[in-house]
């Protein structure tokens, strides 16, 4: 068996043995299995990314799974360079949520369940990101919705957290079917479902064009749009964005996980991978460009006036997806990936570090916070770090993954460029602002909340801090494997990528180069310099601002009322269906109907003709008589 | 000539006294009727050569069966006003039903054409023998198996009727 | 000679006959009467062909209707003197208790 194959196998193994044995015989042991099932799998992913870089791919089918006439399926795996990125990040982060979860999650009655679901999850993303085919893409895309339901809707007893899961699989449902008629339209055109039959002859059919209701669109471009549907869906871009800031219902480790490192950027993770059929389609790329910025853009300026302290996070998760899109959108595939990579860890640090928070007070509201860094300050100086990286502070790991994306953004050739790069530097703006905000009313100045909550303040265990650290190291130094070449680094990372995603272009000169590095950095500083004179210095300049501008505030507090709207226009009348159409009329009456009429025209006919049976000998012989007539009248004839 | 006017005479009678047989309102007037029946189809019997079946039906129908009837009439003890009505309600259903059934009957009259050869019973060899002995010779050689069933269904008869009959003894 | 459809005609009017009587009658022994009538009809036309084919096997026919008849008339006047019991009546129309 090859090596690579423990690396899905592990986490399998151990979802297994914690679902099966885990409430009677494990119990609170069920760490010790998930933890080194996990580690075991980055050690593995470590060595395999090594093998990459010596330029060794593989692409091997194992196991044939479907065959039905033409269509044939296999369970193989694909590992290049962008599968060995996409599983340091997976196991790396995870195998350091799960440690941190050790501590999170202590006491908690379901803690075998949940040490049982990371380790499904981290099996479904290890195969989606391994998979060489769509079909077992698919499986892994379907396999993860189904970990963050279930993830999300964790402590079910809460009726807001089963509503969150059951949202987050619905809303994401609407994407995945978009994402599965891309699956079978690449199938009929292209006659397998592999990757790599697929991209050889993706270049073939870049002309051809399908008829829709008289419209003549192209046949990629409608492919990839389909297929970025489901990234809609799971990356939580515009218009299906509505379910991760509800999940955060779940606990923080899983928000940290499933809706900041791994499963959200499966996503932008497919759009990578499919990139030879976007490279195809320039309509496909502008949507996904100019969604991903207006994403960003509209998330952002959502978070500026959040008061629970996941939830400002969760906004800036949409927010750097959307930066991701963006660079995808416009060709720098690369700079996605690495953007990817690198929020990766300072997006999990900052859940991490809401969650060490949550761990103290047991409450979310940061308006009630205040002054924590004395009490907590490792919290304190990793939290500050992460939000350093996130804000694209030069010499962090942020700052060289966000400028890549602005860098190519400006530089491409497709027309909308310049357009998202001004969305991407007023993101750069305004995420240092809400983070730093987040950050100031938090550890800053004096305590807000009571008494008792004062004395109960604590520092979290060391089991909880020490991932924090490493973290924290993640997002320093990570970004730099991708130093650009303008400030003397070798850019490896893109390069490493390039044989898959190929290289991004740049039409502009080394001086516009470094004036948007400069313009990007000015920003950030300026948005974290903001933040200071707002919740520092003059506090009073909020309240003021927020009632001068009282209706633009209410509807960013209220999330531009998108949730409203969806539940105007959809959940309503889907329920109203349900209630009155499908159960009041198909199933009160046609279902039931028949089930309970055949038994009562049964028996109404029974009854008629029990009435036969008089009991008369008289009526019997005259029917006797009449049968007797009419057989002969029969055999007459 | 003559054998047609006796045998019309015969079956004028016979039919008549039926409609009388059903129609009667006491039972016993009933009987009475069939016992004049039964009489002119032994008649009849005689006519057709079948000297032992005129003898079997006055002894066995006219002796016992009638006499069993007029017994049970009496063991009932009816009351003139117990009788009750004579006839059902939808009688016309039941006479319809008669007069279809006698018209059925009646149209295969003209149909059959090919009868099977004559056995080899004719008159003068019945005659020679006697009707008894060519009845007894059929009965104990060919017929000789329903012959014995028709034993234990008289057997059967008169256990039946011994225990239907029986008065229920209280306790027993 | 008498022509054998003669025969025919009357066994098939005393048939009918005891078949009305049958369905018109309310007493139960006017009716096991009316059974006997249409044996005996039968026995008619059995006998007539007995004499007209020249094969004996009508008249052992005959015979054998005898003997039964007979036995049912026993059996069929023991029902009425049981159910009498329960009963005390002879009209049909009042022993429905099989009813439904």
């Amino acid at each position: 068996m090859e090596d690579y194959l423990l690396i899905p196998l592990l986490p399998l193994l151990a979802f297994i043995v914690n679902i099966l044995f885990g409430r009677k015989y494990i119990r609170d042991k069920a760490y010790l299995i998930s933890c080194t099932a996990v580690i075991g799998s980055f050690i593995v992913s470590v060595a395999i990314l090594f093998d990459v870089i010596g330029g060794k791919t593989i692409n091997e089918d194992l196991y044939t799974w479907v065959v039905s006439g033409n269509f044939r399926v296999s369970v193989g795996f694909l590992i290049d360079q962008l599968t060995a990125v996409m599983l340091i990040v997976v196991t790396g982060v995870g195998s350091i949520i799960h440690i941190y979860s050790i501590g999170y999650m202590h006491g908690d009655k379901g803690y075998y369940r949940f040490f049982a679901y990371l380790s499904l999850f981290t099996f479904s993303m290890l195969m989606l990101v391994m998979a060489n085919n769509f079909l077992l893409l698919y499986f892994g895309w379907e396999a993860v919705g189904l970990c963050s339901y279930l993830l999300i809707g964790f402590w079910f007893e809460k009726k807001s957290a089963s509503d969150a899961g059951k949202k987050a699989f619905i809303t994401c449902r609407f994407g995945d079917f978009g994402f599965a008629i891309g699956v079978i339209l690449i199938f009929l055109t292209f006659g397998t479902l592999h990757y790599v039959p697929v991209f050889n002859k993706a270049e073939g059919f870049a002309t051809q064009t399908v008829n829709i209701l008289g419209l003549e669109v192209g046949l990629i471009t409608l492919i990839a749009m389909l297929l970025f549907a489901g990234a809609v869906g799971k990356s939580a871009q515009i218009p299906l964005h509505v379910w991760l800031p509800d999940a955060m219902e779940g606990p923080t480790p899983v928000s940290a996980l499933i809706h900041a490192a791994t499963m959200v950027t499966a996503g932008v993770f497919m759009v990578a991978r499919c990139s030879p059929l976007f490279n195809l389609s320039e309509v496909a790329m502008h949507v996904v460009a100019i969604t991903g910025a207006t994403t960003a853009v509209f998330a952002a300026t959502i978070a500026i006036v959040q008061n629970d302290i996941k939830r400002i996070i969760a906004y800036s998760t949409i927010s750097h997806l959307g930066l991701m899109f963006l660079a995808c959108g416009v060709g720098a595939y690369g700079a996605g990936v690495f953007h990817l990579y690198t929020h990766a860890f300072f997006k999990a640090l900052l859940f991490l570090c809401a969650g060490s928070v949550i761990h103290a007070l047991h409450h979310n509201d940061i308006q009630r916070m205040g002054g924590l860094k004395k009490y907590m300050p490792i919290t304190y100086i990793t939290f500050f770090i992460a939000a350093l990286s996130a804000a694209g502070i030069p010499g962090l790991a942020g700052f060289f993954s966000k400028d890549e994306i602005l860098w190519y953004a400006y530089a491409s050739d497709n027309p909308a460029g310049k357009f998202v790069w001004v969305l991407g530097t007023v993101v750069a703006f305004l995420t240092p602002f809400y983070l730093f905000r987040m950050i100031f009313l938090t550890f800053h100045s004096k305590f807000r909340g009571t008494h008792e909550e004062e004395r109960n303040l604590h520092e979290s265990p060391r089991v909880m801090t020490i991932p924090l650290i490493l973290l924290a190291l993640g997002a320093v130094a990570s970004g730099w494997v991708g130093i650009p070449k303008l400030l003397g680094g070798g850019a490896h990372f893109i390069n490493f990528l390039k044989p898959v995603l190929g290289y991004p272009e740049a039409h502009g000169t080394h001086v516009e180069e470094w004036v948007i590095m400069c313009i990007s950095t000015v920003i950030a500083i300026s948005g974290v310099g903001l933040a200071g004179v707002m919740y520092l210095i003059k506090t009073d300049i909020p309240m003021r601002v927020a009632k001068k501008l009282s209706s633009l505030y209410r509807i960013l507090f209220n999330k531009y009322y998108v949730d409203e709207l969806y539940s105007l226009i959809i959940v309503r009348p889907a329920i109203w269906i349900a209630d009155r159409v499908i159960e009041g009329f198909t199933d009160a009456k046609i279902i039931e109907g028949m089930v309970n009429g055949v038994p009562r025209s049964i028996g109404a006919f029974g009854e008629r003709l029990r009435k036969i049976q008089t009991g008369l000998l008289h009526h019997y012989a005259i029917i006797m008589a009449l049968g007797f007539l009419i057989i002969a009248l029969m055999l007459w004839f | 000539m003559v054998p047609q006017l006796f045998f019309a005479y015969f079956a004028m009678v016979i039919v008549i006294t039926s409609v009388l047989v059903i129609t009667r309102k006491n039972p016993v007037h009933s009987v009475l009727w069939m016992l004049l029946l039964f009489i002119h189809i032994a008649a009849l019997y005689l006519f057709l050569n079948a000297e032992f079946l005129a003898v079997i039906q006055i002894i066995i129908y006219a002796g016992a069966i009638l006499v069993l009837f007029l017994f049970v009439i009496m063991l009932l003890n009816l009351k003139k006003e117990e009788l009750g009505k004579r006839f059902q309600r939808g009688w016309t259903l039941s006479i319809l039903i008669g007069a279809f059934s006698i018209a059925l009957l009646l149209s295969i009259l003209g149909k059959v054409t090919v009868f099977p050869p004559p056995g080899p019973y004719s008159i003068e060899a019945i005659q020679r023998e006697g009707s008894i002995m060519t009845l007894g010779r059929l009965l104990y050689t060919e017929y000789l198996f329903p012959f014995e069933i028709v034993s234990v269904i008289l057997l059967v008869a008169i256990i039946g009727a011994v225990v239907l009959a029986k008065k229920r003894r209280i306790g027993g | 000679m008498v022509p054998l459809s003669w025969y025919i005609v009357l066994s098939a009017l005393v048939f009918s006959i005891g078949i009305i009587g049958f369905l018109i009658r309310r007493n139960i022994i006017i009716m096991l009467m009316c059974i006997e009538l249409m044996l005996n009809a039968v026995n008619i036309s059995f006998a007539a062909f007995a004499h007209y084919m020249q094969d004996m096997r009508g008249q052992i026919m005959v015979f054998f209707v005898i003997a039964v008849a007979a036995s049912e008339a026993v059996i069929g006047l023991a029902l009425v003197i049981a159910l009498f019991r329960n009963k005390p009546t002879v009209n049909i129309d009042e022993i429905n208790i099989m009813k439904g």
